[in-house]
């Protein structure tokens, strides 16, 4: 290595350094507006928040009576305070309709969305980083009409419609292949734990696949034409190396931010999977909570996934830039 | 402006127009997606003229029946026509779609012209509010604002506007930031024409092609998000027929009939494919390189 490259080396170092500091802070600050938000939106509720507890019936003494044991007969911006160090610091409130603390009730059910979430992501760049790449390598010709085709039709379809499709053909009878809903831990038995996530994160990856797998096709397209492929391919590499390694290597980039982009998506379609396969997780617990009125419930179990897709993003975006600068240094050397 | 021997003929208004549609019949994704698109709305526009029944009216001993003469895509678990409760529920998917997309360009277009136009402050200011929005996942954010509304279409509507408004936004303010720049807007400017003038009378008509883009693929995504809501029992109420809702009343009874699920299903897979389909078409005819690669 030229003592060059090392001095550009140290520079896109410290480019790097700069950026990832300041992308994390914004982050922070971009999480505390979102808190802020949703403090907001959940404190103009109509309805008092005692007489949910209460009952309609609830005297004017046991309402009051409840609103100071909430704290809720305190000014706005000390109730705010008051939420957000709460938030902080792990002390959520309590449940109105679980009578226990809120982190108790979200625990278990956000781990076992996250075993859903993991699943359906693998699924989704399992299946549709290569079949892109397999579409774009036919471009224009059958197999690419077939893929694209498909893509077309299951990006239309909501996933309470696949979700319950679905069930109906595999989970039904004849075929009785997987259960109906709910959900069974590892522990007790690792088949059936299996069976029950296999539906639901078939259902949740299956609409972003379709939409990932078309952005893809149109990158690896975009990477075929380039100067860098053209250039592997006169080196007299077989196609498939230039394809996978080349042209999917350029086309990896935008494909990256594609899914960290739509990952939001797969964090609302939660909530409809959750409900369609009876699965008790986060996604549940929200239609529930919204149902009941159940503030601190909704508070969290909307913050969680919200926080999480924020992430997903820096995430994407260190790694974004990290692939960039090393494809960068291949270029040169 | 321009001299005697300068003088280029412009298309009219119409022409350009002509020229479009032209392009549209062209393009085959574009012209079979409108066609789509318009068959549907017709129909149900127009459903309550001619559908045989009442679409909430109970033909009690007939339950969950298949497909017949007298009903001739069968009748749901209360005994209620299907063939009317799909054509009469697609009124209320088209209008979260349209109704929701309208109001996101209400909001968005003002805002993004806003934004592109100033640069600076105001536009840093504006679009990291628009991005804290949008770092929000749609549906949640959409659950959040109906947590603090009560559950009807109109609402939900709303919600639903609200999620996309930024959306458009980002689109409206990199079209504006590109044409602000132009000779037209100099010209606008130096001959002391108001901001208001210039924003809505000079640069929205030239920034019309990727609008147009951006909200017909939003209207696809908007009817998945808005029958979504109805579906877990946040949109649109009973016992008014909804494709959402009536597919979350199905799904109790699938093993007992399917009809009743497939029905709904097929119209509202129908209806996004060909919303998608004429988006996509049309960012074939106008060339644009806005929006379309979030959900």
């Amino acid at each position: 290595m030229s003592p060059n490259t090392a001095a550009v080396k140290a520079q896109l170092g410290e480019f790097i350094n700069l950026y990832l500091v300041k992308r994390i802070l914004y982050t922070l600050f971009t999480l505390w507006m979102i808190a802020t938000l949703v403090f907001m939106m959940t404190t103009v509720l109509p309805g008092s928040a005692a007489h949910m507890i209460l009952g309609q019936s609830a005297t004017e003494e046991r309402v009051a009576v409840v609103e100071e044991e909430l704290g809720l007969d305190e000014p706005i911006h000390v109730r705010y305070v008051d939420w957000l160090s709460g938030v902080v610091t792990g002390d959520w409130g309590e449940s109105f309709m679980y009578k226990t603390p809120v982190f108790g009730v979200i625990w278990p059910r956000l781990m076992r969305t996250a075993q859903l979430a993991v699943f359906a992501t693998l699924f989704v760049i399992a299946v549709s980083i290569p079949v892109g790449v397999i579409a774009a390598a036919n471009h224009e010709e059958g197999l690419d009409y077939g893929i694209s085709g498909f893509s077309y039709i299951a990006v239309s379809i909501p996933e309470f419609v696949s979700g319950t499709l679905l069930l109906l053909l595999l989970a039904g009878p004849p075929l009785n292949l997987f259960p109906t809903g709910g959900y069974t831990a590892p522990g007790e038995s690792l088949g059936d734990w299996l069976s029950h996530l296999v539906l639901p994160s078939l259902t949740l990856a299956f609409l972003l696949l379709a939409h990932v797998m078309r952005q893809t096709r149109a990158a690896v397209i975009d990477a075929l034409q380039s100067e860098y492929v053209r250039a592997a391919r006169v080196k007299g590499l077989p196609e498939w190396v230039v394809l996978f390694k080349h042209a999917l290597r350029n086309g990896l980039l935008p494909t990256i931010t594609i899914i960290a982009l739509n990952f939001g998506w797969m964090m609302g379609s939660l909530v409809v999977v959750e409900e369609v396969f009876n699965y008790p997780g986060l996604g549940q617990l929200i239609v529930q909570a919204i149902n009941n009125r159940d503030v601190p419930l909704i508070q969290m179990a909307i913050l969680i996934p919200t926080g999480t897709y924020v992430f997903a993003n820096l995430g994407a975006d260190i790694l974004y830039a990290y692939l960039d600068s090393r494809i960068e240094f291949g270029k040169g050397s | 402006m321009a001299t005697e021997q300068t003088t280029i003929q412009l298309p009219s208004r119409y022409e350009q127009l002509r020229s479009t549609a032209e392009e549209i019949r062209e393009t085959p994704k574009a012209f079979v997606g409108l066609t789509l698109l318009t068959a549907i709305t017709v129909i149900s526009v127009l459903g309550p003229y001619f559908v045989p029944y009442d679409p909430t009216s109970i033909h009690s001993g007939h339950i969950l029946e298949g497909p017949s003469a007298q009903f001739l895509l069968g009748t749901d678990a209360l005994g209620r026509d299907l063939l009317s409760r799909v054509i009469i529920g697609g009124r209320t998917s088209l209008l979260l779609g349209f109704g929701s997309v309208g109001l996101a360009l209400g909001l968005g277009i003002p805002i993004g012209l806003t934004a592109g136009y100033t640069h600076g402050k105001v536009d840093e200011v504006i679009m990291r509010a628009m991005d804290l929005l949008m770092s929000i996942p749609t549906l949640l954010l959409g659950l959040l604002i109906l947590t603090a509304l009560s559950s009807n279409v109109w609402n939900a509507i709303f919600a639903v506007g609200i999620v996309y408004a930024p959306r458009i936004a980002r689109v409206v303010r990199s079209a504006t930031l590109e044409e602000s720049n132009s000779e037209y807007v100099q010209s606008a400017k130096a001959q002391g024409e108001s901001t208001p003038y210039i924003l809505f009378g000079e640069i929205l008509p030239n920034i019309t092609a990727p609008i147009l883009v951006e909200g017909s693929i939003r209207i696809g995504f908007a009817i998945l998000i808005g029958s979504s809501l109805s579906f877990l029992g946040l949109g649109a109420q009973p016992p008014n027929p909804d494709w959402g809702y009536m597919i979350n009343t199905a799904r109790g009874h699938i093993f007992e009939s399917a009809w009743f699920l497939l029905w709904p299903s097929i119209a509202l897979t129908l209806t996004v494919f060909s919303v998608n389909m004429l988006g996509d078409g049309l960012r074939d005819v106008f060339d644009t390189k806005y929006g379309g690669d979030e959900l």
